[in-house]
């Protein structure tokens, strides 16, 4: 392996280095921060032939331009963006092999949010307390604490060993621009009157425009407190749905804060949260109550969805079938 | 993440009782579980679902709490200075508030020792207390757009460092050039939950 790069041409509209996250230090107050879709971020990675914790790049609506400074296998998983190399169609949910000089070039995004490029060996970057996920607004971690600009030269190995193309069987979206999400109650839901969580589950929201990586603002019927007194500050994860005094919920996401004192009435389970991390701002949610046992067999039942995709399916035994 | 709630209230041996829980859970090293922090009467223990057994997970913070539930004082630990150089740009209106002069409130400010409750909002930043009840203003309504690095800040009972540059609603009295937070240090943050802190005007000793 020697070292080559990624030349930004153009940055795209957001887009940063992440792995699975900054854990271990929120008892200093250092937020975990990572992908907003951990699942295609992992599925771009197996499909690349990482370790699943490697630094991806998360690409947010409009995709950028590069210039590939190496020869290396790469893949993209997540959402379903318009993407070329030298102006052949790429393939998504698929391994591709790159050369040196090649250009990269992401179009419009048809569905979802986000989208994740892994490189074989994973973003080369210096980890900052065990991760190179970036968090913006401490600017710690990814390529200099930043979103990714013009003329950056992202560094990562070269690898021109011949690795097995590997395809996935299927990615996991929302729908267009809605997406049913199921909640766990939080630790204040009686904090609040006693059908909230009902109305809760029984209205959409709209995800506000003052909505990022910190969490989705989200627009709808106000939730009424039951208590009005001050929550003492406590941690928090994320999934976490806080309810600020006027009432619209924040749905809290990758680059949360460590703790907070708003009375948090649900959390989205872990296996609808990469389902979260596809959504973008315009877009409705939906809220479904259900139980912490319903929650567990949900994440183990898309654990072998993502199985199934990462099957790493050698090129003969996925003829036939979809594979973006 | 599991939330394990002590009783409700701002006061040093729950938050004492919080701390030890989360360093004994920590050195148990239960499986699937990634990350422990404390809040001010609250520990998080942050846990990966698919490879934490809950049910046991429980029964070591039970253990481990019932074996701290005798715990009523603290243990004596040396304070850690930090240096201020009074006169925020929220001096005056906190003297205002106190109807007294800023030297007072630089006194009423320093000569307490604080306990670190918690830390949150940025890494490094140190929710600290209690401040003498004269000078608790609170926070400003609208926060400031940007609070700079070093700023040494009051809200309510509460006191504070602001680490990095970033917006912030206290108000605002000193400065300090200690380095609250720095990845690359061996210890990171300068202060950890349950530490004691002096501020220490400048030009003293």
């Amino acid at each position: 392996m020697s070292a080559g790069a990624l030349h930004i041409v153009k940055p795209g509209l957001l887009t940063t280095v992440q792995d699975l996250g900054r854990y271990g230090h929120q008892a200093s107050g250092v937020p975990v921060a990572g992908p907003m879709d951990t699942f295609s971020h992992r599925l771009a990675n197996q499909l690349a032939g990482n370790a699943i914790d490697a630094a991806t790049l998360e690409i947010t609506l409009i995709g950028p331009e590069l210039i590939v400074e190496a020869d290396t296998t790469m893949a993209i998983a997540g959402g379903q963006f318009e993407a070329t190399c030298d102006d052949r169609p790429l393939p998504l949910g698929a391994s591709f092999t790159v050369t040196r000089g090649q250009r990269i070039k992401f179009g419009r995004v048809l569905q979802g949010a986000r989208a994740y490029l892994a490189i074989a060996g994973g973003v080369q970057i210096p980890p900052v307390l065990g991760s190179r996920a970036t968090h913006l607004v401490s600017r710690m971690g990814g390529f200099n604490g930043r979103a990714l600009i013009a003329g950056d030269r992202i560094p990562i190995a070269s690898d021109s060993r011949p690795r097995q193309p590997r395809k996935s069987v299927g990615l996991m979206l929302p729908t267009k621009g809605r997406a049913l999400l199921r909640v766990i109650p939080g630790p204040q839901a009686d904090w609040f009157q006693a059908d909230s969580l009902r109305a809760l589950a029984s209205v959409s929201f709209r995800i506000s425009p003052q909505s990022n990586r910190m969490g989705y603002r989200l627009q709808g019927p106000p939730l009424v407190r039951a208590r009005e007194d001050e929550l003492i500050s406590e941690p928090l994860g994320i999934g976490a749905i806080q309810v600020p005094a006027a009432g619209e919920p924040i749905l809290l996401m990758a680059d949360r804060q460590t703790a907070g004192g708003y009375p948090k009435i649900g959390y989205v389970i872990s296996a609808d949260l990469p389902v979260a991390g596809q959504l973008a701002p315009g877009d409705f949610i939906e809220f479904h109550v259900c139980t912490h046992q319903e929650a567990v067999a949900a994440l183990i039942s898309r654990e072998r969805q993502l199985l199934r995709c990462a099957d790493l399916l050698a090129p003969s035994a996925v003829e036939g079938k979809d594979v973006s | 993440m599991l939330l394990v709630e002590l009783e409700p209230a701002i006061d040093p041996v729950i938050n004492e009782r919080a701390i030890l829980l989360g360093s004994r859970i920590r050195a148990r090293q239960p499986r699937g579980v990634r990350d422990v922090a404390p809040g001010y009467s609250t520990l998080g223990v942050h846990f990966d679902p698919l490879h934490t057994d809950l049910a046991a997970l429980e029964q070591i913070i039970e253990s481990e709490f019932a074996a701290l539930s005798s715990l009523e004082s603290i243990a004596d630990r040396t304070p850690i200075e930090i240096p201020v150089s009074y006169g925020g740009p929220d001096l005056d209106a906190v003297a205002a508030h106190a109807g007294c002069s800023t030297a007072d409130v630089i006194k009423r400010h320093s000569e307490r020792t604080y306990r670190v409750y918690m830390l949150g909002f940025v890494a490094g930043f140190a929710y600290m207390g209690r401040v003498d009840p004269s000078i608790a203003m609170p926070r400003h309504r609208v926060p400031r757009e940007r609070v700079p690095a070093g700023s040494v800040g009051i809200a309510g009972l509460q006191t504070g460092v602001y680490p990095v540059d970033s917006p912030g609603g206290w108000q605002l009295i000193g400065h300090t050039p200690a380095v609250m937070f720095d990845a690359n240090r061996d210890r990171p943050s300068l202060l950890a939950a349950g530490d004691l802190v002096r501020f220490v005007p400048a030009g003293k000793s």
